[in-house]
């Protein structure tokens, strides 16, 4: 991939867990944006500044519509919404209908970012119990992009990662625990900061 | 993974213009590019200059497809911490003037419109206020206006509404058969509906209220901007504007004019500079 300018990472059940300890193994040398998808309940009053605020130093959004994403900013999208990323660098959000019962969808935010960042997005798929993200990955592998995902045994939900390593095969597959290094080198490279 | 072609899309957006004079060429790209590519699958077309000809020369076709384009998904009393912040400081304000004009752009099919009833009504605001219902849409308008819904949307109705603010039992705005919920008719008595097409049209009413909930989500930042001034010039002096949750008026210019009346809930007050001491 080229010199990566967006991380992407989706997940569903058990994915604030993993983001905890993703987030705190990160290194503290700058990255671009990171925008996540997580399957949350509509009704969940979830304060994502105070969820990862001891997981991490970087700035943690709620994503509202048109917001424009800021290198080592973290940003979730809202519940209740689509997230897309568009190749200016904002987000957009949208109401259309749920896909695989998921509103937001990791697919939709995936196939957005490959399309928007090519070849300069890194994707990450979590923990999960459902097929949401899967196809979204392949397209930002298949656009150029790096494709991560979590290892199954290392997920409290398999499902999501299973359907994604059946699907195609991804750049890389690691423990949660090794996911942030990970990320780290390999979206480094190249960030202006 | 399929993917729009920038010059057929701008071909297929400029035709529906010149054709209908429906402008979405403004849209915002990533999420109406979503929807240009789920109107593709439906109709199992390959590419978006096929629907071009079907568009041009089938005016029912056009119709058909105009709902696909723009139809967001919506329910009663949807953010119910919204509708209550509504009622809690913004009908105090609305009580101040003999006959307030609330101006619901973009209604849909129509769930905001009866939420807003049911609350002034409650309120003892209803007899006495008109509720300018306008969509781009003509079909939404039409099922708006009957006020008909499938019964397990009263499902989101019933869960909505006590933290919506509501005071008496759901079940008395709506009669439920045939797996049908028909909402009560008075509600709708002072609800004027009218075609109205936020990126053409002008200045629609003079406005106490407006709301416009997940309309401008799916619009660039310029037309965005654009309609955020035509409702600063559709507003009384100190209108309010009650935009979605996670909508924003921060990155528009015309933002500016606009003072946060309840910033989390997304409630703005006009406020142009004018008469300030």
């Amino acid at each position: 991939m080229d010199a990566c300018k967006l991380i992407a990472v989706g997940g569903s059940a058990g994915g604030i867990t993993a983001l905890q300890k993703i987030f705190s193994m990160l290194p503290a040398a700058p990255l671009p944006p990171i925008v996540v998808v997580l399957h949350l309940a509509r009704e969940s009053q979830i304060d994502p500044g105070l969820i990862f605020a001891h997981s991490t130093h970087r700035r943690v959004f709620e994503a509202e519509d048109k917001m424009p994403l800021e290198a080592d900013c973290i940003y979730m999208a809202p519940p209740g919404y689509h997230l897309l990323v568009e190749s200016g660098g904002t987000v957009c959000l949208t109401v259309d209908e749920p896909v695989h019962f998921s509103r937001p969808s990791i697919d939709i935010f995936f196939e957005s970012a490959a399309s928007a960042y090519g070849p300069t997005v890194a994707g990450v798929l979590l923990t999960g119990a459902n097929q949401d993200g899967a196809e979204g990955l392949q397209a930002i592998q298949e656009k150029g992009g790096f494709a991560l995902v979590q290892s199954p045994e290392s997920a409290d939900a398999r499902a999501m990662p299973l359907a994604a390593l059946k699907l195609f095969t991804p750049d890389l597959v690691c423990d949660l625990d090794r996911i942030g290094e990970n990320l780290g080198r390999f979206t480094l490279i190249g960030v202006d900061a | 993974m399929m993917e729009v072609d920038a010059v057929e899309k701008h071909l297929l957006l400029e035709g529906i213009f010149l054709k209908y004079g429906y402008d979405f060429r403004e849209y915002a790209t990533a999420a109406f590019d979503r929807r240009l590519l789920s109107v593709l699958q439906r109709f199992g077309l390959p590419r978006l200059i096929d629907l071009l000809p079907k568009v041009y020369n089938d005016r029912q076709f056009f119709l058909e497809l105009l709902p696909l384009l723009t139809i967001g998904t919506t329910e009663h009393f949807r953010d119910p911490l919204f509708f209550k912040a509504l009622r809690d400081e913004v009908v105090p304000v609305l009580k101040t003037y003999p006959n307030p004009r609330v101006w619901v752009a973009g209604c849909s099919t129509g769930e905001e419109i009866y939420s807003v009833a049911i609350m002034l009504k409650e309120e003892g605001l209803l007899d006495r206020t008109t509720i300018y219902a306008t969509d781009i849409n003509p079909r939404v308008l039409a099922i708006a206006n009957e006020g008909i819904y499938p019964i397990d949307t009263i499902q989101a109705f019933s869960k909505n509404y006590v933290p919506a603010g509501g005071t008496r039992a759901p079940s008395e705005y709506y009669t439920a058969a045939y797996g049908l919920a028909c909402m009560d008719p008075t509600l709708r008595a002072g609800v004027v509906f009218s075609e109205h097409n936020l990126t053409t049209d002008g200045v629609f009413t003079e406005a106490h209220l407006i709301l416009c909930r997940n309309v401008m989500i799916y619009f660039s930042k310029e037309l965005q901007n654009r309609v955020l001034e035509l409702f600063l010039n559709s507003l009384v002096h100190r209108g309010i504007l009650g935009l979605g949750s996670k909508e924003s008026v921060r990155f528009c210019p015309a933002g500016e004019m606009l003072q946060p009346l309840n910033a989390e809930q997304k409630i703005f007050q006009k406020d142009t500079g004018h008469g300030r001491m």
